[in-house]
């Protein structure tokens, strides 16, 4: 049986899904920059598939591009976790709603 | 073209000084003390104009020529240009206002000396030059208007120009409220041509002006009046000019008497066809001419303050030329208001040098610790200063005879004409032109009798300042004398430009054939019996013997007498004398009937409205704006994950717009 590219997309638009409803769904900020780098990794998937099936590099040359992106974003985001628990002793996004009317 | 990039260069210097002396030092303080460069470069700003305009003046040839730069505005049919007009009237305006400009810089470098705000002063005076010459050059009623509009904010700066003194800018706020009065008339008056002609240039006005119908004519010319009397110091808007003395003399002297005062005869002029196919308003003219006349002239007599005696002297003289205006002979008008340039320039610098003296006797006093108190413009305090100011004297003595119309000297010719075009205009049906040569006439007299009072008061007589023994005022340096005896010997020459119809049939009246004879841009009523050669020696005779017996009654008075004079006329005049002196009290009457309605007005109707209409739509915008957001507020959670379902939401629909729509 041959994995066909449809399979790919189809792991990835799963993997994104489940990535969302993390973010969605969950409290604890860490497993929601989890879930964010989840829905990144589906797309970054999902290039590499349509790279191999359409024989041009770009597509992973692109990934390469995400990845570094993700990398500093999760830097960023666990930073700002740190800096937020160390002021209000949690990670609970709902009890971070400081711009709350 | 030639001619246009001459007139663009003459036009651009003025602003480039003001720029030069106005802007710079603002950025770079350093400049600012550098009296010599913004002194020069200020007055060479206004006399190299002079020179272009001379240049332009000697190769002129009779034919106007319009200076078209670019298209202001334009909607639909109306247009308005920056064109300007080199034509007799505009050049003979355009010598006097850099001539005698370029003078009053010059003394100004020397009066100003010292002062802090030196290159702000400069910066004014360029702005003013370059005002007036876009007033006197335009060839449209707009751009007249811009430079109109400009002349009266310069005279706003300079009157105020120590601004540190309460007065001043009251006096600053009164002259640019008084004017705005008649600048709304002159405004209305270009809507009428706008709405009748479509056009503001001076071709088509002066074309089509007079064939409108006739209530319109009187209307519009009635506006432009009214728009001249705000300008030009005429009753009932004349009461800021001798307040407007509170600025530096050479402003008195450069905006208050030879230059933009005269803006309003000159507008009339400029549309003088249009005012004679109103002879209605024309009668108007004269009658408010007259009595602005007498009625300044009565007040300068009793004034102790010599600037106050000048302005009030300028007051009536320019009534003089409304008199000229009214009777149809407006070149002669323009005629005395070059000859008034003169003279009355001449005075003013004058009493800008005996003040300048006195400043420093009031200087000696404070230093030796006199503790007197001494007012360096009271003539009550001079006297003598003949023997210490010889130049100023002289050149004061030679412009008073001037002004009195002494025979064969400047004002002898211009104020003899206007008599004579009144009466003249009184013999060939135009009864309100009797009224006018009689008052003026009466106004004459009173001319002389006035300056005479200021002459013998100020410079003979003995010293009435305090320790006259020890100490005493010098004559003024080069750059204020200079510009005195120039203008001084131009109040006495400066006439037979306009030499009397009596010699040679009016052969040798250039400035009537320049002006408008011919080809000349200024209209004259059309005189259908002339006035014998007899009656008109006659005239002339009555005129100086009437300067001569004035200017003798003040000598007899003042020279010896001196203050005592002024006690005597005072108890044998009574009442009417505190009339004068209370300046008819029109300033009481206008705080009566005007300053405190408004204020009271504005405090009673006013105040509710704002609080109420003005301040309730700015705070309905502030109610409404909340109302709104006390319901849309509520889509701020502050938590993130709800943001991020929008989110999810909004990109489900824009994919399934997509896939599907």
């Amino acid at each position: 049986m041959e994995v066909t590219l449809n399979w790919y997309l189809t792991l990835a638009a799963v993997l994104f899904v489940i990535g969302v409803m993390g973010v969605l769904l969950r409290r604890n900020v860490i497993v929601i920059l989890m879930s964010v780098e989840l829905m990144l990794n589906a797309v970054n998937l999902t290039l590499v598939a349509f790279s191999q099936s359409m024989a041009d590099p770009a597509g992973q040359i692109l990934v390469f591009f995400v990845m570094s992106v993700a990398a500093a974003e999760a830097a960023v985001g666990l930073a700002i976790v740190i800096a937020i628990f160390r002021s209000r002793l949690t990670i609970d996004v709902t009890d971070i709603n400081l711009f709350r009317y | 073209m030639e001619t246009d990039s001459l007139v663009r260069l003459l036009l651009l210097l003025p602003l480039a000084g003001a720029v030069f002396n106005g802007i710079l030092p603002l950025f770079i303080p350093s400049l600012r003390h550098r009296e010599t460069l913004i002194g020069t470069v200020g007055t060479a700003v206004v006399a190299v104009p002079f020179l272009i305009a001379a240049y332009l003046f000697a190769g002129f040839h009779g034919e106007a020529h319009v200076a078209n730069f670019y298209t202001w505005m334009a909607a639909g049919d109306f247009s308005v240009s920056f064109a300007y007009r080199v034509d007799q009237l505009s050049l003979l305006m355009t010598l006097v206002v850099t001539g005698v400009g370029a003078l009053i810089h010059l003394y100004s470098v020397g009066y100003m000396h010292g002062d802090p705000g030196f290159w702000r002063f400069f910066a004014y005076l360029n702005l003013f030059v370059f005002a007036m010459l876009n007033l006197v050059l335009g060839d449209n009623l707009l751009v007249l208007f811009l430079g109109w509009e400009g002349v009266g904010l310069c005279s706003y700066l300079l009157i105020g120009f120590w601004y540190t003194d309460l007065k001043n800018s009251a006096a600053g706020n009164k002259a640019f409220i008084m004017n705005r009065v008649g600048d709304f008339a002159f405004l209305l008056a270009m809507f009428i041509f706008v709405k009748e002609i479509g056009s503001l240039d001076f071709a088509r006005v002066i074309a089509e002006g007079p064939t409108m119908d006739q209530s319109t004519i009187n209307w519009a010319v009635l506006l432009l009046f009214i728009g001249a009397t705000g300008k030009s110091a005429q009753i009932p808007l004349f009461t800021w000019l001798p307040d407007a003395m509170a600025g530096p003399t050479p402003v008195s002297a450069l905006i208050h008497a030879a230059t933009m005062v005269t803006s309003g005869l000159y507008m009339l002029a400029r549309l003088s066809p249009v005012v004679l196919a109103a002879p209605a308003i024309m009668n108007v003219i004269a009658i408010v001419g007259a009595l602005t006349a007498i009625v300044a002239a009565t007040i300068a007599i009793t004034q102790n303050d010599i600037k106050k005696v000048l302005a009030y002297s300028t007051v009536s003289q320019l009534g003089y030329m409304f008199v000229a205006s009214g009777v149809g002979a407006f070149f002669v008008a323009i005629f005395h208001v070059m000859t008034h340039a003169f003279f009355k320039g001449c005075l003013f610098l004058g009493s800008g040098s005996v003040i300048h003296g006195m400043h420093h006797v009031e200087h000696e006093l404070h230093k030796d610790g006199h503790g007197h108190h001494l007012d360096p413009q009271d003539m009550r305090t001079m006297g003598g200063l003949k023997k210490y100011m010889p130049s100023t004297q002289k050149t004061f003595l030679l412009a008073t005879l001037a002004i009195s119309g002494i025979p064969l000297l400047s004002g002898f010719f211009s104020k003899d004409e206007i008599l004579f075009k009144a009466f003249e205009a009184g013999t060939t049906g135009m009864s309100a032109a009797w009224f006018a040569w009689v008052v003026g006439l009466v106004t004459a007299f009173l001319t002389a009798v006035y300056m005479a009072r200021a002459y013998y008061l100020t410079f003979e007589g003995t010293p009435r300042w305090p320790h006259a023994d020890k100490l005493h005022p010098h004559e003024s340096p080069w750059t204020i004398t200079t510009p005195l005896w120039v203008l001084g010997i131009l109040s006495v020459v400066g006439g037979y430009v306009g030499i009397p119809a009596v010699i040679g049939h009016g052969e040798y009246n250039l400035i009537h054939h320049f002006l408008a004879g011919g080809h000349g841009p200024v209209a004259e009523r059309a005189v259908e019996a002339h006035v014998s050669l007899g009656t008109e020696w006659g005239l002339i005779v009555l005129g100086s013997l009437v300067a001569i017996v004035g200017f003798w009654t003040g000598r007899r008075l003042y020279l010896k007498d001196g203050l005592a004079s002024d006690a005597a006329l005072a108890s044998r005049f009574g009442g009417a004398w505190k009339l004068w002196q209370g300046k008819y009290f029109v300033d009481e009457l206008y705080e009566k009937i005007v300053v405190r309605p408004v204020i009271g007005g504005a405090e009673k109707a006013f105040a509710p409205f704002d609080k109420y209409v003005v301040d309730g739509m700015v705070n309905a915008v502030g109610y409404v704006t909340r109302a709104i957001s006390y319901v849309l507020r509520y889509l701020q959670t502050g938590l993130v994950q709800s943001y991020a379902v929008a989110i999810v939401f909004g990109v489900l629909l824009v994919v399934g717009m997509m896939l599907f729509g």
